[in-house]
């Protein structure tokens, strides 16, 4: 299903996917959370936004999804400015989002409910043809099947969170935004959907922004570091982490080490 | 609550009714055995079937139209959190009030007919409808919404795959918990300006023609009819939200 796009990927390798130029954002009667920000990111890279709670790591991935919008500055997705949440987007957020009146298998239809809602306009939904087979496939590929008919209360958290990459994976995105997706799994849960979101990437094309507070995360899974201080958030500190998503990497000395360096400079943050 | 004990339960004010008719022992008190008879008579022969419907079209329309104008208003209300200041304190000012001492205004304004009935039970089913979907809709977590928009859904398609099936239980909850004040606000209203309805035909056999067994058929009538709303609205409600009876 996905041989298409694997071919025009080619053409599209080192094509900007975000470009964020000189953008402030203010919530009402709340402080600067970002001013004059900058940051670029290409086609296909894994990026981890790390920093402090309250530090609008949130925000920037709300900015990134069309559903806030910036005072000033300009976002850009694909060359192209937002204006509300854009069909190639896929967001995954810690509390799943599920619908709790529907089945695992209507949750993962819905993002195509939604679209035969509208027809394919490319405002609410992608202009070209997106197969309900992708439905079946995604409950097959995140091992589903057993649990389709189940309602999310009676799932547990990693099959919900499954549940919700299944349901924004049937539209096929090329933009994956994850705010803590997995803060809320245990650990063996969390490990093994890390290692998932990583195989997904790689299959699918991705590019991925995750926002993570857990130091551990954004080195597994962000070939690219975006640290952010304290609001107002004014540089874009950028450690590069190339080796991320090598198989074996959380072992690596390599990754010992970054985790150490990110601690320490994420300390220096708290005591500012 | 299982079969056997419906059963068990039913037999047990049944016979409750029966020592207590035969202790008492006067007309104003029949039998069970009595007012059964009677109330088949009356089915077959006579009119109850007649008020029965009078007074069920009522209670039905009257139900049909506060969901279809209170659901939407409890979900702006619940959406909109401007509009929920303004109207909210008005809503909390008049939704414990009783609505049952506006019959005789309402009977006053509106006159004869079914017209002011449906109104009386509207206005109360109104405001419970209205708050229960309100706070249901005001319940729905901010990130529930923010993942659906992400999947391409606009205000109107939120509302359709979102607001909608989320205020179904509170609408279903709204109707379970008011069937009953709705009944008997119902027979009140029927008692006055009517020719039609239960409420009156309780009202004339027990007090104008004195025939006390149909008195009871009457009654006994009446709470089959405001029993089988309940019930059905139970199970209407666990046919469309089983989810929430997991």
């Amino acid at each position: 299903m996905n041989g298409s796009r694997q071919k025009d990927f080619v053409i599209k390798a080192n094509q900007c996917m975000i470009h964020l130029e000189n953008i402030s954002f203010q919530y009402p009667q709340g402080e600067l959370v970002f001013q004059d920000f900058n940051w670029e990111v290409e086609r296909g890279e894994a990026w981890a936004v790390l920093g402090p709670s309250g530090c609008g790591k949130t925000t920037l991935l709300y900015l990134l999804a069309g559903l806030r919008f910036p005072l000033s500055g300009k976002i850009l997705l694909m060359d192209k400015k937002i204006t509300r949440p854009r069909p190639h987007t896929g967001l995954i957020l810690q509390d799943y989002g599920l619908l709790p009146w529907a089945t695992v298998r209507q949750n993962v239809e819905l993002g195509i409910q939604v679209r035969d809602f509208y027809g394919p306009d490319g405002k609410h939904a992608p202009e070209e043809n997106i197969s309900p087979e992708n439905v079946d496939f995604w409950i097959n590929r995140l091992s589903l099947n057993s649990i389709q008919n189940q309602y999310p209360q009676k799932i547990s958290g990693g099959q919900r969170q499954r549940t919700a990459i299944a349901r924004t994976l049937a539209l096929e995105p090329d933009l994956l935004l994850m705010d803590e997706p997995f803060s809320s799994l245990d650990a063996p849960t969390r490990e093994s959907l890390q290692k998932l979101t990583i195989e997904l990437c790689i299959e699918q094309d991705l590019t991925l922004i995750i926002v993570t507070h857990a130091i551990e995360e954004a080195a597994l899974l962000g070939q690219k570091i975006l640290m952010l201080n304290q609001p107002p958030i004014t540089d874009t500190i950028i450690i590069e982490n190339p080796n991320a998503i090598n198989s074996g990497y959380r072992y690596s000395d390599e990754y010992l080490a970054l985790v150490r360096e990110l601690r320490n400079s994420m300390d220096g943050y708290e005591e500012k | 609550m299982k079969k056997s004990e419906l059963i068990i339960a039913v037999l047990t004010l049944l016979i409750l009714w029966q020592l207590g008719a035969m202790i008492i022992n006067k007309p104003i008190l029949p039998t069970p055995y009595i007012v059964s008879q009677t109330l088949i008579q009356e089915v077959i022969n006579g009119q109850i079937l007649d008020h029965f419907f009078a007074s069920l079209w009522r209670v039905v329309v009257s139900t049909l139209l506060a969901i279809i104008i209170a659901a939407p208003i409890g979900l702006v209300l619940g959406q909109s959190k401007r509009l929920h200041k303004f109207i909210s304190p008005i809503v909390y000012l008049l939704y414990p009030i009783p609505k049952v001492v506006f019959v005789p205004i309402i009977l006053l304004f509106f006159g004869i007919g079914d017209f002011p009935k449906i109104m009386i039970i509207f206005l109360i089913l109104f405001f419970q409808v209205l708050v229960l979907v309100r706070d249901q809709a005001a319940g729905i977590r901010p990130e529930l919404i923010q993942s659906v928009r992400s999947l391409g859904a606009g205000r109107r398609a939120l509302f359709r795959f979102v607001y909608f099936p989320a205020s179904l239980p509170a609408i279903l909850t709204a109707l379970r918990q008011s069937v009953g004040t709705a009944v008997a606000v119902l027979f009140i209203a029927e008692l006055i300006a009517t020719q039609k309805g239960l409420g009156y035909y309780i009202y004339f056999n027990g007090s104008t023609l004195f025939n006390y067994p149909a008195m009871y058929a009457g009654i006994v009538a009446l709470s089959i009819m405001g029993l089988g709303l309940y019930y059905f609205v139970d199970w209407f409600e666990h046919q469309v939200c089983a989810w929430q009876y997991l």
